[in-house]
């Protein structure tokens, strides 16, 4: 017999499927992004205008992130309920999970939104007992609610994936022990699943503070609409949609960066 | 109670998988502290017929009853017998996102209802005995093969089971590792463990079992003694399969 030390396997090959140089794995569009924004930095704040324009802007980011971080932490909730439906094998469950995604994914978001808002909600409003009805009057609550389930529908096939990509052994042997399905959930399969789906969230969350914008069909004061009016009013349109767009950027870089920071707070010690 | 009671039983269990007849009418009984190695070719229903002991498989016709309950519909009695059986798994099976220590901690807390520092002693006190004290706040990812399946082992008895069963226990691992794991079972055979193992490992047969089975095509073809089977095979389907696996 070999010495058990040759007789080890040989470690995994780490790495990706398709290699690259190091030169070229270097995050050169940070460089450049950076440099683009001392530029655009140099001319925000050396022009009158436009530090007034930015000033002015920066209200609408307050609303823009505020329902953002609401919307998606509903989502994240309603997106979990439909995918545990969605892998459920109680077919009432299966059913209305798969119904929900395949409703919302097949209709535009904007019109979800706006037929969430000049249909649903003052259906629900005209029930509701004033004064609980403005709740369903308030456009930013609407517009919360409605881009949470626009995007539940597709954190709920997020989910299942991940879910899906657990093997099966997990929760038999989670089973074994005595844990009921839920349990088995909740303690062995979830805490994997999530670790996995974390770059797929992290991307849903970036596209909806983009998505955001389209509330101001509902006339959600949000960084879009406040340009739209701002970029009307002074005639103006270059300078006020650069520095939207800059704003926008900013946000969903930032927030990228920090999708990364928690992908490797959390990843499981290999 | 008496320990030449049966705590297995298996009454004319059929089980099919689509076209597959994968057990054909087995019934057996194990006695308390009984060591009993199954054997026989590939798909010959072992697997099977040791998942329906802790309701992994549901048989379709034929009943099966641990330690006095029936393993029904009802999942009470599923997971009260679960709580009962520990079952070690061909491909371990560890839970990769916790610590040695929280794999076997989880279930203690959770379904024992032990406290933290009470399910952490027992744990510690269980990795001493397979072996490896060290490793508890290593990740499954860190560990060899052999070493995950002692924590498996670790785990499965934290639960304190009257029951533990083995599937394939040894058939992962690399040759060098077979060992360890087998002396951690054979430890808890001479302990007194009731025990229903999957295995080829005809050494640990000879060493700890009390009853060997023959399987094939989904029956009980022989059930014997270890001396027997391996000196006297009286079918000749088992004179085949044992000429195939121990030369």
């Amino acid at each position: 017999m070999a010495d058990p030390a040759s007789a080890k396997p040989p470690p995994a090959r780490a790495g990706r499927a398709l290699p690259m140089p190091d030169w070229a794995r270097f995050p050169w569009w940070v460089i450049i992004l950076i440099l683009a924004g001392i530029l655009a930095a140099t001319t925000i704040f050396t022009s009158a205008d436009y530090t007034s324009i930015i000033t002015l802007l920066s209200s609408g980011i307050y609303l823009t992130l505020y329902v953002t971080f609401f919307a998606y932490a509903l989502a994240l909730v309603v997106g979990l309920l439909a995918g545990l439906m969605r892998v459920s094998r109680n077919p009432v469950l299966n059913t209305v999970g798969t119904l929900y995604v395949e409703v919302v994914r097949g209709i535009p978001l904007l019109v979800q939104i706006l037929y969430f808002f000049y249909v649903i909600a003052p259906a629900l409003a005209d029930r509701t007992p004033e004064p609980f009805d403005q709740l369903f009057r308030s456009e930013v609550n609407m517009g919360i609610i409605a881009l949470a389930i626009g995007y539940g529908a597709y954190l709920a096939e997020t989910y299942r994936a991940g879910i899906e990509a657990i093997p099966r052994g997990q929760m038999e042997a989670a089973r074994s022990l005595g844990m009921s399905y839920v349990q088995a959930m909740r303690y062995v399969v979830l805490p994997q699943a999530l670790r996995i789906i974390l770059p797929p969230l992290g991307n849903d969350f970036v596209a909806m503070l983009k998505d955001s914008a389209l509330l101001s069909a509902i006339s959600v004061k949000e960084l879009t609409l406040w340009t739209r009016q701002r970029s009307a009013n002074t005639f103006r349109p270059l300078e006020h949609w650069t520095i939207a767009a800059l704003l926008y950027l900013t946000m969903t870089i930032g927030l990228s960066l920090l999708v990364r920071y928690i992908e490797r707070k959390f990843a499981i010690p290999k | 109670m008496n320990s030449e009671s049966p705590i297995i039983q298996i009454e004319n269990v059929h089980k099919r998988f689509g076209k597959v007849h994968a057990l054909r009418g087995v019934s057996t009984t194990v006695r308390r502290g009984e060591v009993l190695v199954l054997i026989g070719p590939s798909g010959s229903g072992k697997s099977t017929l040791l998942r329906c002991i802790n309701g992994l498989e549901r048989p379709e016709s034929g009943r099966v009853i641990v330690d006095n309950i029936p393993l029904d519909n009802s999942s009470e009695h599923i997971n009260a017998v679960r709580a009962e059986v520990g079952i070690v798994f061909q491909q371990f099976n560890l839970f990769p996102h916790l610590s040695v220590l929280q794999n076997i901690t989880l279930a203690q807390q959770i379904i024992r209802k032990r406290t933290p520092d009470e399910s952490k002693k027992i744990a510690r006190a269980l990795l001493a005995k397979v072996g490896i004290p060290e490793k508890a706040d290593a990740y499954p990812a860190q560990l060899s093969g052999g070493q995950q399946q002692r924590v498996a082992i670790a785990r499965a008895l934290a639960m304190n089971p009257k029951i533990m069963l083995f599937d394939e226990p040894t058939s992962a691992l690399d040759p060098e590792m077979i060992k360890e794991v087998l002396d951690a079972m054979l430890l808890l055979a001479r302990e007194g463990m009731t025990m229903v193992v999957v295995s080829h490992e005809m050494g640990f047969a000879r060493a700890a079992a009390n009853r060997i089975v023959f399987m094939d095509e989904g029956a009980l073809i022989e059930d014997t003694t270890p001396e027997q089977l391996f000196t006297h095979p009286r079918e000749e389907r088992t004179k085949q399969f044992l000429s195939k696996i121990l030369e």
